[in-house]
């Protein structure tokens, strides 16, 4: 018998065997149906393999296999998530491989990264998974030995006879373990006892990133594959008219020239791929296609008049969000009052890695698709019902994601790739240029935001009204949405807000857009917290005190909030006075993601001009599972909210972005860097926040206010030029 | 098309492409290195930095026609065989990378750094390093792993 049939048998049984198992089944996680093999195929060497539950997959020759339900994006879900399970099984990093999961329904139905939902989502649930792991592991050796479970305990990948000190290792006992019955309620660790959740462990994805090996999407390859680059409308609401490929079919590697529609939620464009042998000639031939486009009056849309019709909505009425209180009357009546209209801009995501995915179609019925995404789950779902496919006959290999930031939440550069590859019945691998990336959105949303406050004689905000102008991701992606309510996302953390306010109310004016929006990394907060907590340091000004202290007064309640700015306070030696031509501004935003406290500070270098000295973060987390990565991701957020305040932003002359690249849609650089620092507040227990995200929406408003704070110039636009004020 | 001779880490490979192929679609898509990445197409990001005679470049703006016989291309893959070149090591311990994508080209160019400036400055740091993008924002974890890594350079030396 050659190995290979060896092993297909052994497949076989390792899929009867996890139907009997069942352990995820119980634990209220979809078992794994037999004939369901698609992943286990993405296996190598697979031999004597079995699952104890869908998450673990032990051979018999020790080799541990855990898998990953949160595309890793950068934001270590790699190391975190296995880590879970790996610390109730007894099990140290170096002891067992991560493989990513693609969308296959035994996984459940969560499988996605984005929200900073990953670890909330999965602590519990996880660690159960690993303890009933373990104990049926336990149980079996006690069997073989003939001993008391209680005489038994696992540690690293071995199960231990404490009297005795004998062991056997995982492999030894994983098939008479997958035949027991899967523990409802295993016990959970000790957190006093835990090895590796807590700690800085290093993560596994890192050797890997440094030397080159590890696969992104962009990066895979498949016998008979061809390459594409689409030329896609540049003004969005455009249609095709028709195309000229006489040249393009002139150059060396190019084989055809053919139609492929994107798709984004409701907005539909025809572009023309033009496929080659290799993607330099794909790219070259695309240079030389002639494209006519009706581009239907989508052409006379330009920033500067659609900022303005936001200026104009903005003294209409709106939605009410929330109010509580009676703001109308209140604010009327006070003496003390400060109106400001806040802007900001569309932004890109900008991941390095740009859009791409690669489709194969085996046949008609059988589809396998290689894609950085932060959503196999939803791919899976979505490529089944478009093509009619049995969950079996759809592989998604989740490769490592350059970059996500929400724009990887999107299925629009797969759906066009596995449409191309069903019109030219090749494999294709779809490459995005960064022109394209920047281009073609979907972009961050714009807020503006339109604040009233009114102060009491003593300085107290009494009555205070948050109007939010802007359009909605959720036209494209929810057109059902019922346009006569606010759409709740978009005014997120302003009505939660922990200040308290005696009279407040909260608006939305719904303005139109045509082209594709997306979530964004920490989505509407990044720009609704620099209006709020602008403003409110415009208010403390108002009243003369200072911005900390005055926003500790709103705070009587004890809240994480007030436990936030407390700390921040501490850290960023806030009481001690900073030497003339410096200042520091202050800001906090919570939201649903979580919560996080920012201090900036900066220095005069002239009377225009300011530099970025220094951040200090206090994010708000309860329990944590990697520290050194919680500041990693708060690190990032930073730079990601300073390249969001102080780099361009998306802006559109004659109905196209009038930007490409990274010269004229900048990211920060290693060269404009201030120090960052970030404190965890961390007290464990039940509460259990967002990592990813909330480091991002108090970075431009501290900003904002430090340069207050340092030249008197008030900031109410993004973005802005910290060197040319 | 036009047949090429290319020394890469090492070893001669042929490769028969059209004479403008950038270095960076040859080195991924001719040769099969794919550590090498794109970024931008314009030489803005740094992120397809390989080395040409020891020298950072960038592969997307340099087309396979101006590679000379002689020349020798070192890609990420060329720095070690087991990932423990002194760059490498630091990078590891400082945990530097998040998406990891534009790593690599911030390794090529730390290398080169190094060569040209054993013990660098946060100054030469800034100079040499910000043309390598990273929009995960890693930067104050890579100019750590490159004073972690001169600092083991200096130890190694001093041996």
């Amino acid at each position: 018998m050659s190995n290979n049939q060896k092993s297909n048998i052994q497949r076989r049984d390792f899929l009867k065997f996890t139907g009997l198992s069942a352990t995820a089944f119980i634990l209220g996680i979809p078992s794994v149906k037999s004939g369901e093999p698609a992943l286990i195929s993405n296996l190598s060497n697979l031999e004597d393999a079995f699952n104890l539950n869908p998450y673990v997959l032990i051979e018999k020759t020790g080799k541990i296999t855990l898998f990953n339900t949160k595309p890793e994006m950068g934001q270590g879900t790699f190391q975190s998530i296995p880590a879970l399970i790996a610390e109730e099984l007894e099990l140290s990093p170096g002891q067992y491989t991560v493989q990513q999961t693609g969308g296959e329904k035994r996984f459940g139905p969560l499988q996605f990264s984005g929200g900073s939902y990953s670890v909330r989502s999965s602590y519990q649930e996880l660690r159960k998974v690993g303890a009933s792991a373990r104990e049926m592991l336990l149980t079996a050796a006690a069997r073989q030995w003939n001993v008391l479970e209680s005489e038994c305990y696992a540690q690293d990948a071995k199960i231990f006879h404490r009297t005795s000190g004998k062991s056997l290792g995982y492999g030894d006992l994983v098939e008479t373990a997958s035949k027991l019955e899967a523990p409802q309620n295993p016990r959970l660790k000790d957190p006093a006892d835990f090895k590796m959740l807590g700690k800085s462990v290093q993560r596994a994805d890192v050797p890997l990133k440094v030397s080159g090996r590890a696969v992104f999407g962009i990066d895979v390859e498949v016998p008979g594959m061809v390459y594409a680059s689409v030329e896609r409308c540049p003004v969005f609401g455009g249609a095709l008219k028709g195309f000229d490929k006489k040249l393009t079919l002139k150059v060396a590697g190019v084989e055809q020239v053919v139609e492929v529609v994107r798709e984004y939620g409701t907005y539909k464009s025809t572009g023309v791929a033009v496929v080659a042998n290799n993607y330099w000639a794909a790219l070259k031939g695309r240079k030389v296609l002639k494209v006519e486009w009706d581009l239907k009056g989508n052409e006379k849309f330009n920033s500067n008049d659609y900022a303005q019709q936001l200026r104009e909505l903005a003294k209409t009425e709106g939605l009410v969000d929330h109010a509580s209180g009676d703001f109308d009357k209140v604010y009327a009546e006070t003496g003390q009052k400060l109106e400001a209209l806040y802007e900001t801009p569309f932004v890109s995501h900008s991941p390095l890695e740009a859009m791409n995915c690669t489709a194969h179609w085996k046949d008609e019925k059988t589809l396998e698709v290689w894609v950085s995404t932060q959503v196999p789950g939803d791919a899976m779902e979505t490529l089944r019902g478009r093509y009619g496919l049995k969950e079996e006959n759809v592989t998604i290999y989740t490769c490592f994601n350059g970059g996500g930031f929400g724009r990887r939440l999107a299925l629009d550069f797969i759906l066009e790739a596995t449409d191309l590859a069903k019109t030219i019945k090749k494999p294709v691998k779809i490459l995005w240029t960064r022109e394209d990336d920047t281009q073609q959105g979907p972009f961050r949303p714009l807020t503006f935001s339109a604040l009233k406050g009114a102060l009491s004689s003593d300085g107290k905000l009494v009555a205070f009204q948050h109007k939010v102008i802007s359009p909605t991701v959720s036209a494209f992606l929810e057109p059902e949405r019922d346009k006569s309510k606010p759409d709740g996302t978009m005014t997120e953390g302003i009505s939660s807000q922990a200040y308290e306010i005696p009279h407040l109310k909260n608006l939305f004016v719904l303005a139109d857009v045509h082209f594709p929006l997306g979530y964004w990394r920490a989505v509407t907060s990044t720009t609704l917290a620099f209006a709020h907590e602008c403003f409110i340091d415009e208010l403390a000004h108002q009243a003369g005190k200072d911005p900390l202290q005055f926003r500790m007064d709103m705070l009587t309640k004890d809240s994480d909030t007030r436990r936030v700015l407390e700390k921040l306070r501490e850290v960023s030696h806030w009481d001690t006075p900073l030497p003339k031509g410096r200042g520091r501004g202050i800001a906090q935003w919570d939201f649903f993601a979580g919560l996080a406290g920012h201090v900036v500070e900066v220095s005069k270098t002239s009377e225009n001009a300011v530099k970025i000295d220094k951040v200090y973060v206090v994010i708000d987390l309860g329990t944590v599972v990697n520290p050194d990565n919680v500041k990693s991701q708060v690190e990032g957020a930073v730079v990601m909210g300073i390249t969001a305040a102080t780099k361009n932003g998306i802006t559109f002359a004659n109905g196209k972005v009038e930007q490409s690249n990274f010269h004229d849609n900048p990211i920060l650089r290693m060269s404009e860097m201030p120090q960052v620092e970030v404190h965890i507040l961390a007290e464990g227990g039940e509460k259990i926040k967002g990592v990813g995200e909330p480091g991002l929406p108090p970075v431009a408003p501290a900003l904002a206010n430090a340069i207050f704070a340092a030249t008197g110039k008030r900031i109410r636009k993004l973005p802005f030029d910290p060197e040319a004020l | 098309m036009a047949k090429y001779t290319l020394s890469i880490n090492g070893q001669k490979v042929q490769v028969e492409a059209e004479p403008d192929t950038p270095m960076l679609w040859v080195i991924r898509d001719y040769v099969g290195l794919k550590g090498t990445k794109f970024g931008c197409g314009m030489a803005l990001c740094g992120a397809c930095t390989i080395h040409l005679d020891g020298q950072p470049i960038r592969a997307c703006q340099t087309p396979i026609s101006s590679i000379k016989r002689k020349n020798e291309i070192t890609t990420i893959e060329g720095i070690s065989a087991d990932i423990d070149h002194v760059v490498q090591r630091a990078w590891i311990e400082e945990q530097a990378p998040q998406c990891g994508y534009c790593q690599s080209g911030q390794i090529m160019s730390a290398v080169a750094l190094l060569k040209a400036i054993p013990k660098p400055t946060d100054a030469d740091i800034d100079t040499y390093m910000s043309g390598n993008l990273c929009r995960c924002g890693t930067y104050n974890r890579i100019r750590k792993a490159i004073h972690r890594a001169a600092a083991a350079l200096q130890t190694e030396s001093n041996k």
